[in-house]
């Protein structure tokens, strides 16, 4: 099934909230191989003038990652997961993820291209505070496998 | 320790600031698929990654851009500097059943500019000394 190209432009609806918590970012942070205190210690991540313990540079993946499972599970698009692979990704910061973070993201669909029997799709995800300030926007573009 | 404007004015373009060895096993890909919420099959299933036309399992390239800029992390100090981090995913890095795929970043300066404080560092990560991130730049500003 082709990638439907009409999804371009397309703004999914506002993630509920996600509450950031310590012991996931010590879970994340031992998944990238952290070795940075910033990510485990509470008390390094106060002295350093955080709140509270600090995700590492790519955690905002995980709000992207529920932007994205919209994008899978919208039935207009055609897209399989399996047949899905990463073909580019960045993070701009405002500031870092630190656990009691009470984020939502917001996903547009910024461009459908076929090269090709692949799709890309490219889709852009803007993250926000429970105040509303911006705290990362995360662009992805996948690379949909064609079945030949 | 972290990045200061003094520090950051006596870089200079290719300079090497850190660099680090990372043993990737299956054993990473399930822990990655579990802390990041990305369950796609073709990162533990052999089966699966090989009809889809893969060579087999590979690491999830979020795992390889995510443990990339920890030394990084490392040398600057405060994540907080970091205001940008972007990755072309230009190879895979294949992870075999019973054994490690090691990735190798160095990281080093590919621009400065001391009148703003600012600083690009590219990484270079490599996997069976074939590169495996394209493009992949960290920018940066100083204390």
């Amino acid at each position: 099934m082709p990638i439907n190209p009409e999804l371009q432009g397309r703004v999914y609806a506002k993630t509920p909230s996600y509450l950031v918590g310590r012991e996931k970012i010590r879970e994340f942070s031992r998944a990238v191989f952290s070795t940075s205190p910033l990510n485990f210690d509470v008390e390094a991540a106060r002295a350093a003038g955080y709140a509270d313990v600090v995700a590492p540079p790519t955690f905002a993946i995980v709000l992207q990652q529920f932007t994205l499972q919209q994008l899978l599970d919208d039935d207009d698009a055609g897209i399989e997961l399996s047949h899905v692979v990463h073909g580019q990704q960045q993070f701009t910061s405002a500031r870092p993820i630190v656990a009691g973070d009470e984020l939502t993201a917001v996903q547009t669909i910024a461009s459908v291209k076929s090269l090709g029997g692949n799709s890309m799709i490219t889709s852009e995800s803007v993250i926000e505070d429970a105040a509303g300030e911006h705290v990362a926007t995360t662009t992805s573009t996948l690379v949909v496998r064609g079945d030949s | 320790m972290t990045l200061t404007k003094q520090a950051l004015r006596a870089l200079s373009v290719g300079d090497v600031v850190a660099q680090r060895e990372f043993a990737f096993t299956r054993d990473s890909l399930v822990r990655y698929a579990g802390a990041s919420g990305d369950f796609n099959t073709i990162h533990y299933r052999d089966d699966i990654a090989l009809s889809v036309g893969l060579d087999g399992v590979l690491a999830h390239g979020m795992l390889t851009m995510g443990a990339a800029v920890q030394p990084v992390v490392d040398w600057l100090g405060d994540p907080a500097l970091i205001d940008d981090y972007q990755v072309r995913f230009t190879r895979p890095v294949y992870v075999p059943a019973d054994g490690e795929a090691v990735v190798s970043v160095i990281a080093k300066i590919g621009q400065v500019d001391a009148e703003a404080g600012a600083a690009r560092i590219d990484l270079v990560v490599t996997a069976a000394e074939t590169t495996v991130l394209g493009k992949a730049q960290v920018r940066v500003h100083a204390a």
